[in-house]
């Protein structure tokens, strides 16, 4: 056989359009998915009842159900439960941000437990309310120890970014396919955005070890 | 004039009872030392004094105001109570002088420029005008618990809490701590003072109180207490640290 890059080459443009859906997806994913993940840590660590339990059940319920299935459900199961359709791009979106919002918020407890008792005894003996000793004491010392664990959650959502095309939702993945049907080449297209991956990815992989390396220096 | 009043307090952990049922009167300008063997509940007072430990039972009342057990009040009342670590408890990633500014900025709310001026006004009382822009990563123990005084300083404080400021350091470093304390004292703080330097006791406390088994054992001036106690455990736990001080 033959290696064919050309006919991969020709359709650079449509790989073009899928990494900006890609990036667009994963740039969603990682604000929601982050964003929402301190909440639900905060639940975990919090010993008030109400915000515990809801934010427990959240993410054994998320960590324990496969993101696909999740995405699937949002978008086949959800417009019939629901008066509304929804598009490829939002189902995939709360699947991948609701897993991820789940698997970070384990970080985020663990990170704010890391901070010694005496951090808080600190700030709350000059009058700070619990918000304001998390938000200028606690998180800003927890969130450094957290950074390679969340830089590789931010490596997984751009990973998991690839099963919006599940839902036909236009990305690298979605754009290889159509160019793997259309020009009967699906090992050059494949190829090629594996390929792609691999270079947006590595450098990333290089950074979580220069900071856990960085941070171990620190401690 | 009577600012802080304590009556009936109680906490324990589990079946330890630490404190059983501690009465307390503290004027303005009165300077309290707190002594007592480990586990007589010193800290354990200092810390309900101020709501870092919740009491199981007993008031404290701050300029005749029954401080009440919602978030609200707590935090009101902190503001108002300056509390000094045995570990400094220093907020690693800011500065000194951002550590001291802290509290200005979030808690009062104060405006950059002015709560800066006044942290430095506060370092320099400390003697670390030039240590502003360290990290506590890079100051020795005892610039470190002289920051953490300016830091309680800059809030106005009507009553300073000291638990064991000097425990952490090393030897030659407590004498610029108790300097601090002392120059505190002669401008006329109100301070509690947990504290194993007896001498230092004697020197700038106003009124000694001896705790055993989480009650006041026996308390009256340094010279009634230190030098002519009444009681046999006060007289025991003296000896004990005498003959390590000779």
């Amino acid at each position: 056989m033959q290696w064919d890059f050309a006919s991969v080459l020709a359709n650079s443009d449509a790989l073009l359009v899928g990494a900006m859906g890609t990036l667009r997806i994963f740039a969603i994913c990682l604000v929601a998915g982050l964003g929402l993940g301190l909440v639900v840590g905060l639940g975990r660590y919090s010993r008030r009842r109400w915000f515990y339990w809801p934010a427990t059940a959240f993410v054994e319920f998320f960590r324990n159900t496969p993101v696909l299935v999740q995405i699937l459900w949002f978008y086949f199961a959800l417009p019939i439960l629901m008066p509304f359709s929804i598009s490829p791009l939002a189902a995939a979106s709360l699947g991948i941000s609701l897993n991820s919002a789940a698997f970070s918020a384990e970080i985020y407890r663990a990170g704010i437990q890391s901070i010694e008792r005496a951090q808080w005894d600190g700030a709350r003996a000059l009058g700070m309310s619990f918000l304001q000793a998390m938000r200028r004491i606690i998180l800003p010392q927890a969130l450094k120890r957290m950074t390679p664990a969340l830089t590789n959650r931010a490596i997984e959502i751009f990973k998991m970014s690839t099963l919006a095309s599940a839902v036909a939702y236009v990305e690298l993945l979605q754009q290889a396919k159509l160019i793997a049907s259309l020009n009967f080449n699906p090992i050059e297209a494949y190829t090629a955005v594996a390929v792609i991956f691999f270079a947006c990815l590595w450098p990333m992989v290089q950074l979580t070890y220069f900071l856990e390396r960085r941070l171990a220096r620190d401690e | 004039m009577t600012i802080l009043h304590v009556q009936g307090l109680a906490k324990r952990f589990g079946s330890h009872e630490v404190l059983s049922g501690i009465d307390l009167d503290v004027a303005k300008g009165e300077r309290i030392a707190i002594l007592g063997a480990s586990g007589s509940g010193k800290s354990t007072l200092l810390r309900c004094i101020n709501f870092m430990e919740m009491p199981d039972a007993g008031t404290v009342t701050l300029d005749g105001k029954v401080v009440g057990r919602r978030e609200r009040e707590l935090t009101a009342v902190r503001q108002r109570i300056g509390m000094v670590f045995q570990q400094f408890n220093l907020f690693p990633h800011m500065t000194a002088l951002g550590n001291v500014m802290e509290g200005l900025r979030t808690v009062r709310r104060m405006p950059k420029a002015e709560a800066a001026a006044r942290a430095e006004r506060e370092l320099a009382r400390v003697g670390l005008s030039d240590k502003a822009a360290h990290y506590p990563a890079h100051l020795s123990g005892g610039q470190k618990q002289r920051v953490a005084i300016a830091r309680a300083l800059a809030m106005d404080p009507e009553l300073l809490l000291f638990d064991e400021p000097t425990s952490a350091l090393d030897p030659e470093l407590v004498g610029e701590v108790l300097g601090v304390i002392r120059a505190l004292a002669e401008e006329g703080c109100t301070m509690l003072l947990v504290t194993h330097e007896l001498g230092f006791a004697y020197h700038v406390a106003t009124r000694v109180i001896f705790l055993a088994d989480g009650a006041i054992h026996e308390q009256g001036t340094p010279d009634e207490v230190l030098k002519d106690p009444k009681k046999e455990r006060t007289r025991a736990f003296l000896a004990r640290h005498k003959e390590f001080s000779l």
